[in-house]
């Protein structure tokens, strides 16, 4: 037995699939889970296939699970994926050799995993990352086995296939990077050059979108297609207001005007009670929390935007979004809302000019130099 | 060489010096350094905090309404608790009065969160301190099946489903790659269950880590998501439409019944799974109930929690008592006042902060800290990592928070204990009930097993409370009330131009308060004071020592190389080190350089 706990993961022949078999799961079960991941990840009606032959062919990715400067609910939230279930993807799908979380071991057995992992599978196991790196105090605001984290990150990033910022802690700071970030909380892709990241922001994001990026590349044996701030594409390519399903009031100019007033209690839009969904690039509005059985403006609170960067100084959250101010939506939305008899199509115009609008400031406020913008790094992702 | 401390602790600096860093499977960054005698005993226990996060500065000049989204960011485990002591604290600073409905929903989102966390915290996070997972390898599947159903009625009890999840455990550790059960103490000589019991609790493991994320839907019916679900001051934000068109944007029948039904499912699991497999691997452990109390016989306190009506502060009207119990006096129990500058103070003689005014306690509202990282004249750090501190002076990013001058005990054990003092009928049934069980007497909880116990009979107690308190919802709104906030003072302009106010909330982990002090419509000060805080705390100027070296002192290692025993004893407090660290600081600290790959 023993023999068996201490062999290292180079030398493991067992696939993904071959462990599921295992388990006990019948072919049938494996391949309606295929189907299903295959359209989470719009592979179309023949994806089920590619999916399962790659779960079949390939040994599970170790993970090395991180955590830095944060709070846990990025692990909390990945626990709660139904599909696939966290068990399946912590027994079948990856190695999670380390996430101190979870892991049985703790102190110097905890660490020699560390130091396993990098020795024996090198260039091939997935640095996960939950939370960020505070510089301040020459990183020791943040100490684990003993060391400063940013030591821990530079040491186990050099050698990693490719590393996940899970959450906005890692993608771009979140909550101690707000101003002032006295603890100078640093985002992993500004001190990480020549190993992919992939930002998985969200605060937490949503577990299957965790579930479903680290699936996507063990199926597909790739990183998945980023966008300029090295976000996947297939989850974050949409805003919540684009796939709202209260935007219907929005277009009808009918809105929330108070809390628990008569427009909450119809599940009228929250555009006016400071709602950031028209701002937001999430899945929310599409996959849903928990099971799909809900997401914030579904249970009568506004997006918070938690996955765009720097949300959390672009308060107060109950005012409407202010940067747009200057271009009249407010009197428009306010007349709208008066129940005037405004034609579809001038509500529409406005929530046209609210996403043009949305753009060009954010092009033209400069931000991308200011906070040091993300590259892409996609040339990065296919080698 | 050893000495006593002033709340009655022997400290002993043997030669021999042990640091365990991570301690893992708890929330955040925590390391224990230890002497141990020539016998394996511990003899002095230091508890490092080893994280700081600065949010407590990051809130002041922000709109308090905002503050709960900040401060629930505190803690993803516990979530939802911050977020509660913070709206509770703005309410008390604005004097604004809550809608029964909404003090109803956020008791549902509080209980369920007590039994989704305490659930994970028993399954996940402690009990691979008592089961060897390599050992269910070897059970017979039948007598598995016989020991199951002679302790509960759950229906997933057969031969067939132990022997098949037996199949797939061999089938996993055959593959070479144990993920998380890798470099696990299995085989340790203080592992005492045996093969068939391992077996029962591994197959729970597993069905538990699939059911948890059924509790929660709960909080993402009523709060949009889980974790970190959606809070309002002065409210709820699910608005209630169970009558009229268009319910479906708001709280209506099926969404009720949703919450109804997980509520009833809950209840079942912790019933049928969680209690039965808690006396079964506690029988096995009694040793354990004489070893790891440390301040449990002594100081105890809880905030209380779970007013059934809203607005009302008394203790009759909280489901669990607000008191503090003090040198272990279980006749008596001592008032807690929050706003009392006396009561609670924090101490940062040894953490890694500076105080104006020196060794002083400081009062919440008047709490100011700055960062001060430096170890002490015996502390070494070689080539950027650390090889022990020097508790005689700064060593931990934990203040020492006390009660009037005492370090304090909080968590469940704490709120069962003081319940029970109180007289309240329903935690003495289910705590005597549990002791018959077990055969042991009252003072069997002060210990390492009896705080698991007690976290154990609390999820009992709060699934219980969560059917209740569903059916009370339903009540309410057939009564015809269905508001879920009050925004009479949403608006800053109508209010003053200083208030100051405390929220207070029992998290899973214990005692948890925020004050805030609001001037001019923004946030001023913001202090928090968490339970990890109290339970972790680092030495006072006194010499007093906190819950967890308390408790870890006196306990025989099998092999200190292998610290099991540390964290079984340090796991019964479910540690919460994101939420311990103080969370304020300075700005502008120095950047380090740092190596870009």
């Amino acid at each position: 037995m023993a023999d068996a706990i201490d062999r290292p993961p180079s030398r493991i022949v067992a696939t993904t699939a071959d462990v599921i078999a295992a388990r006990g799961i019948p072919r049938r079960d494996f391949l309606g889970f295929c189907s299903v991941m295959a359209m989470m990840l719009g592979l179309g009606p023949t994806g089920w296939a590619t999916v399962a032959r790659a779960l079949e062919t390939k040994p599970r990715i170790p993970v090395l699970w991180l955590h830095g400067h944060e709070c846990t609910c990025c692990s909390e939230s990945f626990i709660r994926s139904s599909h696939p279930q966290v068990s399946d993807v912590v027994l079948s799908m990856i190695s999670l050799d380390y996430d101190d979380t979870i892991m049985a071991a703790s102190g110097t057995q905890a660490e020699s995993i560390v130091d396993e992992i990098m020795r024996d599978c090198k260039g091939s196991y997935i640095l996960a990352v939950e939370g960020n790196v505070p510089l301040a105090n020459n990183g020791w605001n943040c100490i684990v086995g003993g060391r400063p984290f940013h030591k821990v990150l530079n040491e186990t990033a050099r050698n990693a296939r490719a590393i996940i910022s899970w959450g906005t802690c890692a993608s771009f700071g979140c909550v101690q990077a707000a101003k002032p970030n006295p603890s100078q909380s640093t985002p992993i892709y500004k001190l990480v050059k020549h190993v992919p990241v992939i930002n998985v922001p969200g605060c937490p994001p949503i577990a299957e979108v965790m579930t479903g990026i680290l699936t996507y590349i063990l199926a597909f044996d790739r990183l998945p297609e980023l966008d300029t701030k090295l976000r996947p594409r297939m989850f974050y390519g949409q805003r919540i207001h684009d796939k709202c399903y209260r935007r219907a009031h929005f277009d009808a100019g009918q809105f929330v005007e108070s809390w628990d007033d008569e427009g909450a209690r119809l599940g009228y839009c929250l555009y006016k009670m400071g709602c950031r969904g028209p701002t937001t690039y999430n899945a929310c509005s599409t996959i849903g929390w928990n099971d799909g059985l809900s997401f914030p403006i579904k249970s009568g609170h506004g997006c918070i935007g938690c996955s765009e960067d720097g949300f959390w100084d672009r308060g107060p959250f109950y005012e409407r979004l202010p940067h747009l101010h200057q271009f009249g939506i407010e009197s428009t939305a306010d007349k709208i809302g008066l129940g005037a008899v405004v034609g579809l199509g001038a509500a529409v115009a406005v929530h046209a000019a609210i996403s043009a609008i949305k753009s060009v400031a954010e092009r033209s406020s400069g931000k991308e130099e200011d906070t040091g913008h993300p590259r892409s790094n996609e040339t990065d992702n296919r080698s | 060489m050893s000495r006593t401390t002033p709340n009655g602790f022997v400290l002993e600096e043997t030669s021999r010096r042990v640091a365990i860093d991570p301690i893992t499977r708890i929330e955040g960054h925590l390391r224990i350094e230890l002497n141990v005698d020539d016998k394996n005993v511990i003899r002095n226990a230091v508890s490092v905090g080893a994280m700081w996060r600065g949010l407590e500065v990051i809130l002041q000049g922000r709109d308090p309404r905002d503050a709960w989204a900040f401060v629930q960011r505190i803690c993803g485990v516990c979530t939802g608790v911050h977020a509660i002591a913070s709206v509770r604290s703005v309410e008390d600073a604005l004097g604004i009065e809550l809608p029964q409905n909404a003090n109803l929903i956020r008791n549902i989102m509080m209980l369920t969160l007590y039994a989704q966390d305490h659930l994970v915290h028993f399954y996940h996070l402690h009990a691979l301190d008592w089961v060897d997972v390599l050992s269910a390898l070897r059970a017979s599947p039948v007598e598995t099946a016989a020991l199951a159903q002679s302790i509960s009625s759950w229906s997933k009890s057969s031969a067939g489903y132990f022997k098949d999840v037996q199949t797939k455990l061999t089938n996993f550790v055959g593959s070479g790659q144990l993920g998380p059960f890798r470099n696990g103490y299995w085989g340790h000589a203080a592992y005492k269950l045996p093969p068939e019991a391992n077996l029962m609790a591994v197959a729970h493991y597993l069905e538990a880590l699939d059911f948890q994320r059924e509790i929660v839907k709960i909080h993402a019916i009523l709060g949009g998501k889980n974790p970190h679900p959606h809070w309002l001051v002065g409210g709820v934000p699910c608005a209630i439409n169970v009558h009229g068109t268009g319910a479906v944007g708001a709280l209506n029948i099926e969404r009720l019944n949703m919450v109804r039904e997980i509520a009833n499912r809950t209840r079942e699991f912790i019933d049928q799974v969680y209690i039965p497999d808690l006396l079964a691997i506690a029988s096995f452990y009694k040793d354990w109930a004489a070893i790891g109390g440390g301040l449990s016989s002594k100081n105890l306190m809880s905030y209380g929690e779970f007013p059934s009506h809203a607005n009302n502060s008394s203790n009759d009207n909280l489901g669990m008592p607000r008191g503090a119990i003090l040198g272990g006096d279980l006749s008596r129990l001592h008032e807690v006042d929050l706003k009392d500058p006396a009561q609670v103070q924090e101490f940062a003689s040894h953490a890694w902060y500076k105080y104006p005014s020196g060794n002083e306690g400081l009062h919440p509202w008047d709490g100011v800290t700055e960062c001060d990282f430096r170890l002490g004249s015996k502390g070494k750090i070689e080539q950027d990592r650390l090889i022990n501190v020097d508790e005689s002076e700064k060593y931990s990013y934990v203040k020492a928070p006390r009660y009037k001058g005492e370090a304090m005990e909080v968590g469940p054990l704490a709120r069962l204990v003081i319940a029970y003092v109180a007289g309240r009928k329903d935690i003495k049934e289910l705590v005597d009930g549990a002791l018959r069980k077990l055969d042991v007497p009252l003072t069997a909880l002060f210990s390492t097993l009896g705080r698991t116990a007690a976290r154990g009979l609390e999820a009992q107690w709060a699934a219980a409370r969560l059917v209740e308190t569903v059916d009370d919802l339903f009540a309410n709104i057939r009564n015809g009330d269905i508001n879920t906030a009050n925004t009479e003072k949403w608006e800053p302009k109508t209010w003053p131009t200083l208030a100051k106010g405390v929220g207070s909330c029992e998290a899973p982990r214990g005692a948890l308060g925020h004050w805030i002090v609001i001037r001019d419509q923004k946030i001023a000060n913001y202090q928090c004071v968490v339970p990890s805080t109290w339970n972790a705390s680092s030495r006072d100027p006194k010499g007093n020592i906190g819950a967890y070296e308390a408790a870890l002192l006196g306990t025989p290692m099998v092999d200190p190389e292998r610290p099991l025993e540390v964290l079984r004893t340090i796991h019964s407090f479910d540690p919460c080190l994101a939420c311990a660290t103080h969370l304020y600081g300075p700005d502008g600290a120095p950047l380090a350089s740092v190596d870009v790959l």
